[in-house]
């Protein structure tokens, strides 16, 4: 009979059924180890959660009052006899791969990931382990970035040139790490950082973690237009198209996101300017943490997972692709989301129905 | 060519016709002029022939990236453009080339002359001193598809006010045969006679939709407050066929297309009229297949284009015809500035003259007296294998390209039903990564037929809900097309129908189009081949 593997995929999430515990469960369960705190990873609802500790203050803002238990990174927790621990994602500030033992069987869940260095979370680390469950949001060959000091020179002169055009800059990002990674590469030479409430909650709440971040100011009814016009304005992709943003006409509107390699995705946005800033890993980026860690096995959660499985395959790991886990194989932009803005929002999120844990319901069947 | 990739690259970043308007200027005036008439060219349409065929292009590009043939075609299923994704799954560097455009393009017309090794070894060693987005606009010169975002008009504003020449002067200066390579920056911007070049045509005047951008037709009623008395106006019937300008001038013949493509030598039955004609006419019109004084329907016609060789077959089944609507150049002279019904008496005297008025026919007036008897005539257009009515005012003048005003097009309702999308597959361009392209099928008892395709109709808020539909709802994929569960229905709209021995349906639609989504509908009460076959008319 063979051995039931440590981590198995259910209609509920990534569960260790010897630990007791879920990983990013899309539905309520007693016990969930959460990889980061964007909405897709972090639902409301389960009895107790374990986390990263630069994760607290930003869990709580977003699920409330909550069962919460964080950690550093490295520190070993057991759950029935289970070794958890945490490994910096490099994804946002807090995020992390989660690391289960038992019995000398490793697996690692990546959760979101991004290899580059981006000077405000945590640097992605590479575990050794046998089993790796993998994120592959840009698992298509076409996906290379360019090393960020190269985006964020062309986002600097792009606002540098608006500030002498007498036009507004509007940067958008999501607001829980592409808004910190803007904000903390931004050269404030040019003029003063302004904030959605959207994103000033989440710096707040980060700021109360301890983290560091560069001096920002919030919007209100209050603010003087002037004023705000003459600086950068960070704002969530939910406040695309809306009177809130066009009352800072007229701008140049600029949007941060992997899927702006592409020129049709880039046009349907018809954002004035696109900028390639992921959160996630590139082609080469996935292929090289991958080996990294060495694994026997890989799985493919969301984003291109039938193509990105059947090179991995072909290039000689063993790859399988899990189907029914955060959306399906073309769509890792469509999963649940809060304001749009917890994932690297995809040409078509704006519209995108919830899936609620309905669709995901007949999930229950194990991959290995 | 940085220069040329900064201005596509500009010319993406901004949505405003001024501010393109403006990129085109920094870049007529920053390049030599030899790359202006380069980008003209390339921007008016005129593609430089292609030297090395798109396999080839394609297998040497699997290789410089270096991934398996089938992950390249998956990748461009994913961007959506050939051009694009050649260009971003080669490494990433930066570009160290310093040719312009005008030795760029030299470089890929002398290609004929190199053997295939050849012509590897350039391309491979090209796309290694290009950077990516330079790569990007070379593979568009390369693979000759060259379509921009930006209309030929925009750019034409830009040289005009560059140089102080009008743009309608310069966009009949850049009609025709020219070659980038002949004809100089210098030339264009001379005074010149337009009968220099014998062939050059006129820019056509194209009419509006009366109903502008609404699917819905204009009433009789609403006609009145738009167009105002009836006496202004001529009507005449809308013809299907293909818009031509014919030219006789220095005893030379030329047929034009719509589409700038000359093409005298596709309907040598024409040429007899044509020689006959007086030196000096232009005539604009409509070609039509005829048989028996009887205009047939546009596929008749639609089965000699595509044709290299014109069979004795082919002239004898679709048989083309002239019907013309107006002139543009009597005697040698333009006289574009004249008035509708001056250039319509001078027709009717050409054609009075000609010994062959079976080719040579006029766009005969409708006689009416008011607009709600002209809505009753437009009803008939179908039986007169017409479109509907053109509306001309009366005092109008022969302008450049689409204007609003004084010519206008009032269609007849499409023909719709309502059918079952059945096959999906990804779009291109803007719609890349997003299934758009549907094919649509209506019941034959308990089976589905399809019967059509159709790409446009639906809004982007309704494309990504139905996007999101088709990823959760695919029952197989056939390399890039995904059969779609049966279930989501659509109103599809059209202008004619024929019987197609071609197609499986056995009928054949023209211009098919998403009216509407019927969300309403269950995929049971979409229509049947019966309900298609009885709009045959047959």
């Amino acid at each position: 009979m063979a051995k039931k593997p440590l981590l198995e995929f259910t209609g509920k999430g990534i569960y260790c059924a010897q630990g007791k515990f879920y990983i990013d469960p899309w539905k309520p369960v007693d016990d969930a180890v959460i990889t980061h705190a964007h909405a897709d990873h972090a639902y409301p609802g389960n009895k107790h959660y374990l986390a990263h500790q630069h994760s607290k203050e930003v869990l709580f803002y977003r699920l409330g009052d909550i069962s919460l238990q964080t950690v550093p990174y490295g520190e070993t927790v057991m759950k029935n006899g289970v070794q958890i621990s945490l490994h910096p994602a490099g994804h946002v500030i807090g995020s992390a791969q989660v690391r289960v033992e038992y019995q000398g069987e490793i697996w690692v869940v990546s959760g979101d990931y991004k290899v580059e260095n981006d000077g405000v979370s945590a640097p992605f680390e590479p575990v050794r382990c046998h089993h790796f469950i993998s994120e592959c949001t840009f698992g298509m060959p076409v996906y290379q970035w360019k090393p960020q000091a190269a985006i964020f020179n062309e986002i600097n002169a792009w606002w540098r040139h608006n500030a002498q055009q007498g036009l507004a800059t509007v940067l958008v990002g999501y607001s829980l790490g592409k808004a910190q990674r803007i904000l903390q590469n931004l050269d404030l030479s040019i003029g003063k950082v302004y904030t959605h409430g959207v994103i000033e909650n989440t710096n707040e709440a980060l700021r109360r973690n301890g983290i560091i971040l560069n001096d920002t100011e919030r919007i209100t009814p209050e603010s003087v237009k002037e004023e705000v016009r003459s600086g950068l304005i960070l704002a969530p992709p939910s406040s695309v198209g809306t009177s809130w943003m066009r009352k800072f006409q007229p701008y140049s509107f600029g949007y941060c996101s992997g899927w702006m390699a592409i020129r049709g995705a880039k046009r349907r946005r018809a954002a004035d300017r696109g900028f390639v800033l992921s959160d996630h890993a590139d082609w080469d980026g996935l292929i090289s943490a991958i080996d990294a860690t060495g694994c026997e096995s890989v799985y493919l959660t969301h984003g291109y997972t039938a193509t990105f499985a059947r090179y991995l395959n072909e290039i000689g790991f063993d790859a399988h692709e899990v189907h029914t886990l955060y959306g399906d194989d073309e769509a890792p932009f469509e999963a649940p989301q809060e304001e749009n803005e917890s994932d690297d929002t995809g040409p078509v999120k704006k519209v995108s129905p919830p899936i609620g844990g309905g669709d995901l319901g007949g999930a229950g069947e194990e991959v290995s | 060519m940085r220069s040329f990739a900064n201005l596509f690259l500009s010319l993406d970043e901004t949505n405003k016709t001024n501010e393109k308007v403006k990129v085109l200027k920094d870049y007529f005036n920053s390049v030599p002029d030899t790359d202006k008439m380069h980008m003209l060219a390339l921007f008016a349409g005129r593609k430089p022939k292609r030297q090395i065929n798109s396999t080839l292009v394609r297998k040497w590009a699997i290789e410089a990236s270096n991934i398996p043939a089938w992950l390249f075609e998956e990748s461009y299923h994913v961007v959506g453009d050939l051009a694009e994704t050649m260009a971003l799954l080669m490494p990433l560097h930066s570009g160290n080339s310093s040719k312009t455009l005008t030795e760029w393009i030299a470089e890929i017309n002398n290609l004929s002359d190199k053997t295939e090794e050849g012509k590897k070894i350039w391309l491979l060693e090209s796309w290694a001193m290009l950077d990516s987005s330079e790569r990007f606009v070379f593979n568009k010169l390369l693979t000759g598809s060259f379509r921009v975002g930006v209309s030929q008009n925009l750019v034409i504003k830009a040289l005009s006010e560059i140089s102080g020449i009008e743009a309608a002067t310069l966009t009949h200066r850049i009609m025709g045969n020219w070659m980038p390579e002949t004809y100089s920056y210098a030339q264009l911007m001379q005074d010149q006679n337009p009968s220099d070049d014998v062939s050059r045509p006129y820019p056509f005047f194209l009419a509006y939709p009366i109903q502008e951008t609404s699917e819905k037709q204009k009433s009789a009623a609403e006609l009145k407050i738009a167009l105002g008395d009836e006496s202004g106006w001529q009507a005449e019937w809308k013809w299907d066929g293909i818009r031509a300008q014919l030219i006789k001038r220095g005893g030379k013949i030329f047929i034009w297309s719509r589409g700038e493509d000359l093409a005298t030598d596709k309907f040598p039955e024409l040429h007899p009229f044509l020689n006959a004609l007086p030196d000096g006419t232009v005539l604009d019109g409509e070609l039509l297949s005829f048989k028996n004084g009887l205009p047939l329907p546009f596929n008749v016609l639609q089965t000699r284009i595509g044709r290299k060789n014109l069979s004795k077959k082919i002239l004898e089944e679709s048989p083309v015809a002239v019907i013309a609507y107006d002139c543009l150049e009597c005697n040698g002279e333009d006289i574009r500035y004249k008035q509708q019904w001056e250039r319509r008496q001078i027709l009717e005297q050409l054609q009075a003259a000609t010994p062959y008025p079976e080719l040579f026919r006029l766009s005969a007036l409708i006689q009416f007296s008011n607009w709600e008897e002209l809505g009753r005539m437009r009803e008939r257009s179908r039986e007169m294998i017409a479109e509907g009515i053109m509306l001309k005012r009366k005092d109008a003048s022969y302008q450049v390209g689409r204007k609003r005003g004084d010519w206008w097009k009032w269609k007849i309702d499409p023909l719709s039903v309502d059918a079952v999308m059945i096959y999906a597959q990804k779009g291109h361009g803007r719609r890349a990564d997003l299934y758009t392209d549907y094919t649509f099928a209506v019941w034959d008892g308990d089976k589905l037929v399809p019967f059509a395709k159709a790409y446009s109709g639906l809004t982007d808020a309704e494309i990504n809900k139905v996007d999101y539909f088709i990823k959760r709802n695919t029952l197989e994929k056939f390399g890039p097309v995904r059969t779609v569960k049966p279930e989501l229905v659509f109103e599809i709209g059209f202008e004619g129908i024929n019987r197609s021995a071609r197609h499986k349906s056995g009928i054949a639609l023209r211009f098919p189009r998403i009216l509407r989504w019927r969300q309403d509908k269950p995929k049971e009460e979409a229509d049947t081949l019966d309900s298609l076959r009885a709009l045959l008319g047959e």
